[in-house]
């Protein structure tokens, strides 16, 4: 059933003209083919525009990019090699209600992983009760028996998260992983809307986009709440690796933000367990730690003794509590992607509620009839290595050769706790720019949600998309862009 | 500020002004050099080694002008390239503008190099050389909030200018004792030495083309208004120190700006006949007051003990 004013014909021409539907869910079309209500203004836009007008915002959008020197790293080359974040000229836009759903769901779930972390290093009800498997937690590349019996600052473990959604082809928005460690990509959120308003203000005007510019304010206030007790106006500071660091550019963009000090580890130093900075007017207390540095790297005398990027005594400093690290040491433990499979389980037994937020299937190797299964169908699968990020470790089985299939079946029997198996998903899409044509590509997205005296998500995210056609790995390292995303109101 | 912050701002400024220097004698020394006796040449790049501050090493064979020119060489592009990655660590602190233009040089005298320019048009090499360096001087100055860091860069430039023009002046009177007849080729070597510091043509406005050793000691020690004597750089060193002190409200800090104040004093109220009467050693004591302000920077400012902070 065709909408009054609209013509099915203008699908087939002008820009649309090699947009295609399939199984995957479109963001911007229902199966009818016709753009959806949310969609409706931006695609009127779009063939309204010449094709001329389209590429000239295009080019500005990329020069702007450039110049601000938003720029990501890129490892396991000879040297790191610093490139210009890829961006989509359209927005993906979230309806009001889906992000009510999304935001409860995230709420729900960083209050339950919170509230799991407390457990596993002090007590451990929910490892007596047969929650999760003891050898599970232990046996995690990123538990830090360090942590036992040390609590952090109002039990809130995980400050910042970053959790990747998925769209599945009947329209929910699932949960594929979480990133409670350090999770990077939010100033590519905030500076990719500061152009869109440039590029785009005639649909800035029409549409009642959700504001996001308040983030570093957000952050700011979260990492304040976490301030050790009886520290009137706390000193923050972000803590980074440096220059070399993938997210350097990030790094400097949210300390200016906030308007807090950019350290590295040889600008401090303990004393007493206490925390100082070295400035010219002499030794400065420092009581709250937005640290961007590894777990492993943060104290040679805690864990890595090869690390110079972390600052000696740091963790006794934190174990005194004179100090808050934000996010907590050990936290990576809750985002293993085996540990991922027990999280509505969690949900269920900390909160005594149903998850909002489902998870994709999960196969857990370890045990021997999932492995069999995966093994023996390895290219329906996508296998993943539980203790990366970034896209690094990961068979994507429909997209592999026999030999890389060959090269994951030997690894997973050598090391099974080591993987997990999940079917391959079909990530939504939702219309990209090339060159005077739009074509669908598969986005994910990833909200950040922070938690001091309360939980807050800005409205929005970094939707990453797979720019190569039907791919569906869409992270930055592996040739992956990304694009603004619109709640509203 | 962060101490690693001022350190770099103070290094940056340094190195860049020991290359300019460096450019700017080797270059004055490449045109003497064609109209001189070519029988002088080696005692003249002897003392063009000396004033840049080489080591000198017996087990060095070549002969003294090519030790200087590689050693010149290795002065400028490794201070550029010292500016640059100390600029790196720092970028968020500096404005771009600053950054483009020493990115910019560094690149620039890469390229230069590979291409040879150095060894066939040493002239025109140099003459980036100084160009650019004032550009990024000019840029910095006009587009960088003069602030602590600021601050930074003009002690690390004052402290290296001092230092680098006193031991000039050193090895110069050390050869050419003031008081006795000139010779032509002499007379060339005085022009030389005003030129090493951009200071022919301001000399002569003072005192005329008449060279004098006294007076172009007077000149480039004890005159107030031009920036590339040892007073003025001693002032501004004094003042930019007398800043930071406020700006770090640091209490052990007086020190840094009381040693500076010596410095700036000595050389405004030292009566001029008696700086002629011990001039060696006047320079020698520049050199060491430099030294001493340095040190005392970094005592303070930068690597102070984390004990004696604590107390403080």
């Amino acid at each position: 059933m065709a909408t009054p004013g609209f013509d099915e014909t203008r699908l087939s021409s002008g820009p649309f003209a090699s947009y295609h539907l399939d199984s995957a869910f479109d963001e911007m079309f229902d199966a009818e083919r016709q753009p959806r209500k949310h969609y409706r203004a931006l695609y009127e836009l779009l063939l309204s525009l010449p094709a001329e007008e389209l590429r000239r915002k295009k080019q500005a959008a990329d020069i702007s990019f450039l110049h601000q020197g938003i720029t990501f790293t890129v490892y396991g080359r000879d040297e790191g090699t610093e490139r210009i974040f890829p961006h989509d000229l359209l927005p993906r836009i979230i309806t009001s209600a889906e992000w009510q759903t999304i935001e409860k769901g995230l709420t729900q779930r960083i209050t339950a992983l919170n509230m799991f972390l407390r457990d596993i290093y002090n007590e451990g009800r929910c490892l007596a009760d047969g929650i999760v498997p003891r050898e599970m937690v232990y046996s995690c590349r990123h538990f830090r028996r360090q942590m036992r019996g040390v609590t952090a600052p109002k039990n809130i473990y995980v400050a910042v998260m970053g959790t990747d959604l998925i769209r599945l082809p009947d329209g929910r928005f699932v949960v594929l992983e979480d990133n409670l460690r350090v999770p990077s990509g939010v100033s590519y959120m905030l500076t990719s809307r500061q152009v869109m308003k440039r590029i785009f203000p005639e649909l800035f005007r029409h549409t009642d986009i959700r504001p996001i510019d308040h983030y570093p304010e957000a952050l700011l206030t979260t990492l304040r709440a976490l301030a050790p007790e009886g520290r009137g106006e706390p000193n923050i500071v972000l803590l980074t690796p440096g220059v070399f660091n993938s997210a350097y550019f990030e790094h400097t963009f949210l300390a200016r933000q906030m308007g807090i000090e950019l350290v590295e580890g040889r600008d401090l130093v303990v004393h007493d367990n206490v925390v100082y900075m070295r400035t010219t007017g002499g030794l400065r207390r420092v009581d709250v730690i937005y640290r961007r540095v590894d777990d492993d790297f943060i104290d040679p005398l805690a864990f890595r003794s090869d690390s110079i990027l972390g600052v000696a005594g740091l963790f006794n400093a934190y174990r005194a509590g004179n100090v808050t690290l934000a996010n907590a040491l050990g936290t990576g433990v809750a985002d293993d992607k085996a540990l991922y499979a027990y999280v509505p389980k969690l949900i269920k037994y900390f909160l005594g509620e149903d998850p909002i937020l489902d998870n994709v299937e999960t196969f857990l190797l370890t045990e021997p009839a999932e492995r069999q299964h995966v093994l023996a169908n390895l290219n329906k699968y996508v296998v993943k290595a539980v203790g990366e990020s970034g896209g690094y470790g990961m068979l994507i089985g429909p997209h592999s050769s026999a030999e890389q299939r060959e090269d994951f079946r030997q690894r997973i029997e050598a090391d099974p706790r080591n993987y997990i198996a999940q079917p391959t998903l079909m990530l939504s899409r939702a219309p990209c720019f090339f060159d005077g044509r739009v074509e669908p590509r598969h986005v994910d997205l990833r909200p950040y949600i922070l938690c001091g005296d309360k939980v807050t998500i800005v409205p929005g995210g970094l939707t990453r998309v797979a720019l190569r056609s039907g791919s569906l790995v869409v992270n930055s390292s592996q040739g992956g862009g990304s694009k603004d995303t619109w709640v509203l109101q | 500020m962060l101490s690693r912050v001022a350190d770099s701002m103070y290094w940056m400024s340094r190195y860049l002004e020991r290359a300019e220097h460096t450019a700017r004698v080797l270059g004055v020394q490449l045109n003497l050099m064609l109209e001189q006796d070519p029988r002088s040449s080696d005692r003249r790049w002897l003392r063009v080694l000396g004033s840049l501050g080489h080591p000198g090493s017996v087990t060095e064979n070549s002969d003294p002008f090519t030790r200087a020119q590689t050693y010149a060489l290795r002065v400028i592009t490794g201070g550029i390239a010292s500016a640059r990655e100390n600029a790196r660590q720092v970028r968020e602190q500096i404005s771009s503008e600053m950054w483009e233009q020493l990115n910019r040089l560094f690149h620039e005298v890469r390229r230069m190099e590979s291409a040879g320019l150095w060894q066939a048009q040493p002239l025109d090499f140099l003459t980036v050389i100084l160009e650019s360096s004032h550009m990024v001087q000019g840029v910095t100055d006009s587009t960088m909030n003069h602030g602590e860091g600021w601050q930074f860069i003009q002690v690390g430039r004052f402290i290296e200018r001092a230092a680098a023009i006193a031991r000039l002046l050193d090895v110069y009177f050390h050869e050419f004792p003031a008081g006795q007849p000139m010779d032509s080729g002499e007379h060339m070597e005085w022009i030389g030495l005003l030129r090493s510091c951009t200071a022919f043509e301001a000399y002569c406005k003072v005192y005329t083309a008449d060279l004098r050793p006294e007076r172009v000691a007077e000149f480039l020690l004890l005159n107030n208004e031009f920036p590339h004597s040892v007073r003025f750089a001693a002032d501004h060193l004094q003042r930019s120190l007398e800043a930071i002190n406020q700006a770090a409200a640091s209490k052990r800090s007086p020190r840094v700006a009381k040693i500076a104040g010596r410095l700036s004093a000595g050389l405004m109220f030292t009566p001029l006949e008696e700086v002629v009467a011990t001039l060696a050693e006047f320079f020698a004591d520049i050199q060491r007051q430099c030294a001493r302000i340095h040190t005392a920077i970094y005592e303070v400012y930068i690597t102070y003990p984390v004990e004696a902070a604590i107390e403080a």
